[in-house]
């Protein structure tokens, strides 16, 4: 490892004190062995500027808190090494989600409107039963449901999103998904009219403009864009019938 | 005192990781409402970083055929060294099977038994039941008899914890999330809320309720090495035991988990054990048979890392530049099984380390990872000292793990915890009324308020939060750490003395404004190092090993002397934690060999 000195480049901003317009601070670091963005933002903070605003949790890129755009791009910063970026690093918080300050942005109440929005939970109209075996499922469904649920809601996909930062009640990657999930789920008892009635419009799955940043950015590798087909799929067809039906009548 | 935000609810709960938002959903189904507060969004509580999964007896899948909640208990009594709560453990291990199921209900995508045979990693053969088909399943974790942790791939706490959040929004509970608890509001006898500061403005805020539930996690960022989330910091405990009533027990039992990934300490879950990985040293042999023929890797968590640390001290670690480390290898167990039922390991090596664990061997330590101790509560969750008080999960100790927590009955107990827990909080509130004087909120805040003030002001000194933080995390891991002896804890202690009267010269470097990082680590400092005496102090007293607390001079179990929980009160003004002791509640199980090879007769 060669000794670098790192060039962080940091927007800094305090909604708090709107007199102090935003701007980016310069601080140097020597780069050492294993290195990531949140050693290094750590150390800025407690050796350099003890004011500086962030965000980690789990720094092992399960928790999701720690997206940032790092040099252009949405995610997560605890997994960024720095020996794989250039010496000179932009940090910026992401777009779309409002500014808490510097780089920590509020990502809990944007997913919790989502999820509110979307009626993220299992619907369903049987009581549980504590005398009862679990009702039985199929392993691959199990694993299939997984597959959507694995979204750490860290907001990089909405962040990367054409759509989602011109409109601020598009669903967004993280909203399809989440309701492709539901969809794949047995023991949510939706109907396909109920569902049409959360993503079948331009806020929901029709407002995607297929750019693939989602895709593109989802530090999980989430396959998003097949999630977005597999829902549209199933909107398109609900669509068609709820016209025909009205044609009917 | 100005005028503050204040917000009045039945039950208040201080976290929401699994434990707080399941006694948030049961106070709910009990007709009551209730506010959580949160330090981060509810998903990205520590809960969610939980991999491997969630002991229950169900016994659906081949290995775990024949078992049940009375052999769970015994797993649990044995795992905990005979240091836990018998009838707490007892009607844990009964509920768990039914906190599984409900999960199910609720939405978590539970791996289910395939039917048909297989073969394991070790070459044994075993055949799943067609009529077991779709129940289900379970994995192998050290120290359980049979294959009890049910899973999620390895995203268990992240399913489970989406799974409950999604109740709580079903269910409505308001959530007020970037909010810090910073001081109870007591009368000395009864709790009514919480002094909180805001984390997006830095405003304080007063919250005010029948009853108050701690639910804030275990305390693992007093280490320097540790396996938890950043927010770890054990803020609920310090908080309760800051009101020189309320005891804490047992915080000299701190769990080291086998396998901390070097250096960046992040954990490797034990399912990659319990599904067929092993550990290798510098000679690329396999040494746990050697220590532990039975068990092997799967002996319970203080026993693997004990003897991990036993095998480097012999000569036999590998040598890095942050210190010898011992291999894990999963390579065996094939590609597809590692990128898909253990794929966030796969992440992790890759992410972190850059290491492939398909074909690389992975450099592993014990490190830091669980906390036994907790404020101390009777079984119903209520805390000992205040009405109105109650504690679930990690932050509690109600006391089911006793000196040493089984892998999987972390989860288990976050569930189970909130289930029983918030069903006597929903009791007790139903029957409460909303009674206190105004005087005493006041006296609180102004408390805190002036507190903040000083530390602004430099009023009582300079001190470099940062400085006394690092200086802490190196005393516990240098002195207080897997093995123990009387001259190291007595160096522990006498440096945390030190530091404790520093923490109370603490002056900020920036301006505190706002949402100010650097304050709300000032707030804290005082606190943690106390949580810290607490566990160092306590383990100087206790002249035996137990579970995790080993002792390198006390090396047998004592159960003549100490079968006892320790309790530690801070009262006003103390410089050191002051100790008292409580019998263990045993009801079935008398002590006993634990079956690890330590402790024989």
């Amino acid at each position: 490892m060669g000794n670098r000195t790192l060039t962080f480049k940091i927007f800094r901003y305090n909604p708090q004190k709107p007199e102090v317009k935003p701007f980016m601070q310069e601080y140097k670091l020597e780069e050492v062995s294993g290195m990531t963005i949140f050693v290094a933002l750590n150390k800025i903070r407690e050796e350099l500027d003890p004011s500086l605003m962030f965000d980690f949790v789990c720094r092992a890129a399960i928790c999701g808190s720690c997206a940032m755009v790092i040099n252009g791009r949405p995610t997560l910063a605890c997994k960024t090494l720095t020996k794989d970026l250039p010496a000179k690093i932009s940090l910026l918080p992401l777009p779309v989600f409002k500014l808490v300050g510097d780089l920590a942005v509020d990502t809990g109440t944007w997913f919790r409107d989502m999820a509110i929005k979307t009626e993220a939970w299992v619907h369903t109209t049987k009581e549980f039963d504590p005398t009862a075996l679990e009702e039985r499922m199929d392993n691959k469904t199990a694993q299939e449901i997984y597959e959507p649920d694995r979204c750490v809601e860290c907001g990089c996909c909405v962040a990367g999103c054409a759509t989602a930062n011109i409109r601020a009640d598009f669903l967004g990657a993280a909203g399809i998904n989440r309701v492709a999930r539901f969809m794949l789920d047995p023991r949510d008892e939706r109907s396909p009219e109920e569902y049409y009635e959360v993503v079948g419009a331009e806020e929901g799955a029709f407002g995607c403009m297929g750019l693939m940043a989602c895709d593109d950015n989802c530090p999980m590798e989430i396959p998003l864009q097949t999630q977005l087909s597999f829902v549209r799929r199933k909107m398109l067809s609900q669509g068609l019938k709820l016209k025909t039906e009205k044609v009917a009548l | 005192m100005s005028a503050y935000k204040t917000y009045v609810t039945d039950v208040l709960i201080v976290g929401a990781g699994l434990a707080g938002e399941r006694t948030a959903v049961e106070a709910a189904e009990n007709g009551l409402d209730s506010i959580i507060l949160s330090l981060v969004p509810p998903r990205r509580s520590h809960s969610t970083a939980a991999q491997g999964g969630m002991q229950a007896s169900l016994g659906n899948c081949a290995m775990g055929e024949g078992d049940n909640p009375d052999i769970h208990f015994q797993d649990t009594v044995k795992g905990s060294d005979w240091g836990c709560e018998q009838d707490v453990a007892r009607l844990f291990t009964e509920t768990v099977p039914i906190a599984v199921r409900q999960m199910s209900h609720w939405g978590v995508p539970w791996n289910r038994v395939v039917a048909g045979k297989k073969t394991l990693p070790d070459g044994r053969e075993l055949e799943e039941k067609k009529e077991k088909e779709g129940l289900i399943t379970a994995r192998d974790f050290g120290g359980t008899a049979f294959w009890r942790t049910c899973y999620t791939s390895d995203g268990t706490g992240h399913t489970l914890q989406y799974a409950m959040d999604s109740l709580v929004l079903k269910h409505g509970c308001t959530v007020h999330d970037r909010i810090e608890a910073i001081s109870l509001i007591h009368d000395g006898e009864k709790c009514i809320g919480v002094v909180a500061r805001s984390l997006r403005t830095g405003e304080l805020l007063v919250y005010v309720a029948k009853s108050t539930v701690i639910a804030t996690g275990g305390y693992g960022r007093l280490y320097g090495a540790s396996t938890n989330a950043v927010i770890n910091e054990g803020s609920g405990m310090f908080i309760a035991q800051d009101t020189g009533i309320v005891p804490l027990g047992n915080m000299e039992a701190v769990q080291f988990h086998p396998t901390g990934i070097v250096p960046v300490w992040i954990l490797v879950t034990e399912g990659a054990r319990g599904d067929g990985g092993y550990l290798l040293d510098k000679n690329h042999h396999r040494f746990m048979p050697d220590y532990e023929p039975k068990k092997k890797e799967l002996a319970s968590r203080d026993v693997v890392s004990r003897r991990m640390t036993q095998h480097i001290r012999a000569g036999y670690g590998v040598e890095s530049e942050h210190g010898p480390h011992l291999w894990l290898d999963i390579r065996h167990l094939g590609k597809e099984h590692i990128y898909t039922n253990l794929r966030e390991i796969a992440n992790i090596c890759k992410n972190f380390a850059g290491i492939d664990p398909a074909n690389e061997l992975i450099p592993v330590r014990p490190t830091q990872h669980y906390s036994m101790g907790g404020i101390r509560t009777n079984a119903d969750g209520h805390a000992y000292g205040l009405k109105g008080l109650f504690a679930v999960g990690e932050s509690a100790c109600w006391d089911l793990h006793g000196f040493n927590r089984l892998g999987g009955n972390s989860l288990a107990e976050t569930i189970v915890s909130g289930m029983v827990v918030g069903k006597k909080v929903s009791e007790y509130t139903l029957g409460a009324s909303l009674e206190y004087s105004e005087q005493t909120i006041k006296d609180e805040v102004t408390k805190q308020e002036n507190r903040i003030k000083d530390l602004i002001s430099g009023k009582n000194g300079n001190e470099n939060v940062y400085k006394i933080r690092g200086e802490m995390e190196q005393t516990l891991m240098n002195y207080v750490g897997i093995f123990r002896k009387g001259e190291d804890l007595q160096t522990a202690v006498d440096k945390l003395q030190e530091l404790h009267q520093r923490a109370q010269k603490v002056g900020l470097q920036s301006s505190g404004e706002g949402a100010n990082p650097e304050l709300a680590s000032a707030l804290r400092i005082r606190g943690m190092v106390r949580l810290a005496l607490c566990i160092s102090y306590g383990a100087l007293q206790r002249t035996e090993s137990r579970g995790s607390h080993a002792r390198e001079d006390y090396p047998k179990r004592d159960d003549e002397n100490w079968l006892k929980r320790t309790l530690a009160y801070w009262p006003e003004g103390a410089d050191l934690p002051q100790l008292d002791y409580e019998p263990v509640t045993i009801t079935e199980l008398p002590p006993g060999d634990r079956g690890y090879g330590e402790h024989a007769g």
